[in-house]
């Protein structure tokens, strides 16, 4: 960075580190940081307006080591990354201003203008990449947790597997249903699949669709399905729908649904003396 | 509690949120489980067709009083293709992407007044009332 500027910086430090905390206090509801208390957050202003300032003592365009972790630690404990950028942000806007007042001649002052975008623009871009690389890191690990449970089967009897669905049911939620169903139909040998959409909140055409579907799929490699838990309002809407379910046996609750599965498979409950 | 609301639909999970403020309206008019369900399945149909056929919209939902009568209002309207045979997509079965074609008349069905209002090339907009009885 240029001298200049840096002797500037450092000349100003008590002046821009004033109006910085000024402004700093002045966004603090932006950022959502009400219920932080006030030694808290001055204490973290404190902290960045430092890092900003080692930034400049050893002339880096990138956040320092240090600067990534105070950035992490924030995240973690649920501050925004916004808090950060604004922070710098409201740093550029400060030397910028001592800048003009120090008198230089234009050319200079567009020179120096320059320098300092040149040297926040880095460190604000590879702060936002960073956090955008965790959010999307945490995303994918979620999507996949909740591949997990979205659609399990589950083989409850020889022959007999329950497909329990618990939320709702968009379109790849859809695909996985009919995948699991499929695998699962053959990798258990089941002669009978309970869906049970006891947990499932709306009922429209296009989970109806995809049931239909997924119960002739079934079908086709020779087993048979039979939907269960089906609520009352449930049951009414589809009706109003006009959707007809009579490709396939359909009970209120899973206990009947088992029961017919059970003499599907030649098979009953009794109860012991 | 807002008795007002309007979500834009620009993809999936905008169509649970439009979903779940119209239940939450519909609870808080008084409707009881049976229509709240079928309020949130007719804003499910139309907000999907949203997102399928127009790619984006959005879904208004209000409280509406006629007469002392009390009532809930789902406007979904889009910019989208628009609809060319008002007729023949009432029909229960027509569909043009390989869906059960039962939304729009299910939503006529499902709810008291219906109404499209539709120009080619311009867009759609589909008002539908259900009231508290
Ligand atoms: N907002 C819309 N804009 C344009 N076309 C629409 C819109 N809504 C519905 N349509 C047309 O009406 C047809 C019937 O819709 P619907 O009854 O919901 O059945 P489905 O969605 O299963 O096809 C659709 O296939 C589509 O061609
Ligand atoms: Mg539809």
């Amino acid at each position: 960075m240029d001298k200049l500027v840096i002797q500037l910086l450092n000349e100003s430090r008590e002046r821009i580190y004033t109006r910085w905390m000024d402004e700093m206090e002045r966004v603090r509801d932006e950022h959502r940081l009400q219920s932080i208390t006030d030694r808290a957050y001055e204490e973290t202003n404190q902290e960045l307006f430092e890092i900003i300032y080692t930034h400049i003592e050893q002339n880096v365009h990138k956040p320092t080591d240090r600067m990534t972790e105070f950035a992490e630690h924030l995240m973690k404990i649920g501050w925004r990354l916004s808090y950060i950028t604004q922070g710098l942000q409201n740093f550029r806007r400060i030397i910028l201003a001592i800048i003009l007042d120090a008198n230089q001649s234009n050319e200079k002052v567009f020179a120096m203008y320059d320098e300092i975008d040149r040297w926040i623009d880095p460190i604000v871009n590879q702060l936002i990449n960073e956090s955008a690389k965790n959010w999307e890191n945490t995303v994918s690990i979620q999507k996949v947790a909740l591949q997990e449970l979205s659609a399990p089967l589950i083989p409850v009897f020889e022959n007999i597997s329950v497909m329990p669905l618990i939320g709702t049911i968009d379109t790849e939620r859809a695909k996985l249903i009919m995948e699991n169903l499929l695998t699962g139909v053959i990798k258990h040998r089941s002669q009978v699949v309970l869906i049970d959409i006891t947990g499932v909140p709306v009922v429209d055409t296009m989970v109806a669709h995809h049931i239909i579907q997924a119960a002739e799929a079934v079908r086709l490699v020779g087993a048979q399905c039979i939907l269960v838990g089906i609520r009352p309002e449930i049951a009414q809407t589809i009706v109003n729908l006009g959707i007809d379910l009579g490709q396939f046996p359909t009970k209120s609750t899973l206990f009947k649904g088992m029961k017919s599965a059970l003499e599907l498979t030649k098979r009953q409950m009794i109860e012991l003396e | 509690m807002n008795i007002q609301s309007c979500v834009e639909v620009r993809n999936e999970w905008d169509i649970v949120k439009a979903r779940q403020s119209g239940r939450n309206i519909a609870k808080e008019l008084g409707f009881g489980t049976v229509d709240q369900a079928r309020i949130t399945t007719a804003i499910s149909e139309l907000a999907r067709n949203i997102y399928l056929y127009a790619g984006s919209g959005e879904v208004a939902i209000e409280r509406v009083e006629n007469g002392g009568k009390l009532g809930l209002k789902i406007e979904a309207s889009d910019s989208g293709p628009g609809i060319k045979d008002i007729r023949k997509v009432m029909e229960d079965g027509f569909t043009t992407s390989g869906g059960l074609g039962a939304g729009l008349p299910g939503v006529k069905r499902l709810m008291d007044e219906f109404t499209i209002d539709s120009k080619e090339n311009e867009g759609t907009i589909i008002t539908s009332i259900k009231w508290l009885r």
